[in-house]
């Protein structure tokens, strides 16, 4: 195999796995943020506004590390620096 | 054969300054958006009982509540700023619903512009309200040691603010194209409502976040709360 043709094969295998490991930990946490809040809400109805916000803002935070993992894919499928022309 | 993810089209060059899509679109989002909130604001004005007034008046407390409640005092100049990015970025993902039309928060320069203001206002705002030295001293609070930590956080959570944006908007508009190459008409439509609340969401999210950082350097002397990413 040539070395382009080598650092393509890498760059698409690296990509699947950054997606696939990046959305494992953002799933865990958006799941245990889930969780947390339907606690929450069972156990305080009044409140249900500020919990409410709050979780969407936790959720937001947390799967920005997955939306990092995504442009971190893309950047190595459509614009590696690495692969010249692909 | 590869999709324009980071690039931007290059529509017209005038002379040598290129006229992107990008700002195209984010120029045209603001000019609807003016044009709306003036009538909305006229409205208020003129027929105080009509739906358009009292869609004007929701708007408002909405805005109002959520920066007042995140610094946890009223102050009507972050709330005119955050009340703006608010609206800049959900009237893009709105207007990056037409057909053709891609929103000018997915791209990453236009992103980044956005997240670049946060991270200027923070020092100004912070030096108006303690004065330079004061400012200054936050950097080396409860330890000179703890400088460096201060400064890669204010930059990692403006590179974060940035990328959050243009990723969330530019994935759904990414997965919306997949589907319409694969499937067909109908099939994207679901995703499209997704992406359209996901895009709302995110503005909610960019303006909280921009108040908190924000209201950190307003707050004189309190520890920073809800700091990081």
């Amino acid at each position: 195999m040539t070395d382009h043709a080598i650092l393509a094969l890498g760059s698409i295998i690296m990509a699947g796995l950054t997606m696939a490991i990046g959305a494992l930990g953002a799933a865990f946490g958006e799941s245990r943020i889930g969780a947390a809040g339907m606690d929450a809400l069972a156990r305080q109805p009044d409140e249900s506004g500020a919990i409410t916000r709050n979780q969407f803002v936790a959720l937001a935070m947390v799967e920005s590390t997955a939306i990092f993992c995504l442009v971190i894919a893309l950047v190595l499928l459509f614009a590696n620096p690495f692969v010249s022309a692909g | 054969m590869t999709p324009e993810i980071f690039a931007d089209r290059v529509l017209v060059w005038l002379g040598p300054v290129p006229i992107t899509e990008t700002m195209i679109t984010s120029v045209a989002t603001s000019l609807l958006l003016v044009i709306a909130l003036r009538g909305l604001a006229r409205a208020v004005v003129r027929r105080p009982a009509s739906r358009s007034a009292a869609a004007g008046r929701l708007t408002f407390r909405f805005l109002h509540e959520l920066v007042t409640e995140t610094v946890g005092r009223p102050s009507p100049g972050l709330e005119i700023f955050a009340g703006s990015l608010f609206l800049f970025i959900s009237g893009a993902a709105v207007f990056g619903q037409l057909p053709g039309v891609r929103a000018p928060t997915a791209n990453l320069e236009a992103a980044s512009a956005l997240a670049a203001l946060v991270f200027l206002a923070v020092p100004l705002v912070g030096v108006r309200a303690r004065g330079p030295l004061g400012y200054i001293k936050h950097y080396f609070s409860p330890n000179p040691l703890l400088f460096p930590l201060h400064v890669v956080s204010e930059l990692s959570r403006t590179l974060a603010l940035a990328l959050r944006l243009f990723g969330n908007m530019m994935s759904g508009h990414l997965i919306v194209a997949l589907v319409v190459a694969l499937t067909g008409l109908i099939v994207p439509v679901p995703l499209m409502a997704l992406d359209l609340l996901i895009g709302l969401l995110q503005a909610y999210i960019f303006t909280i976040l921009a108040s908190v950082y924000i209201g950190a350097a307003i707050r004189v002397g309190e520890e920073e709360s809800r700091e990081e990413t």
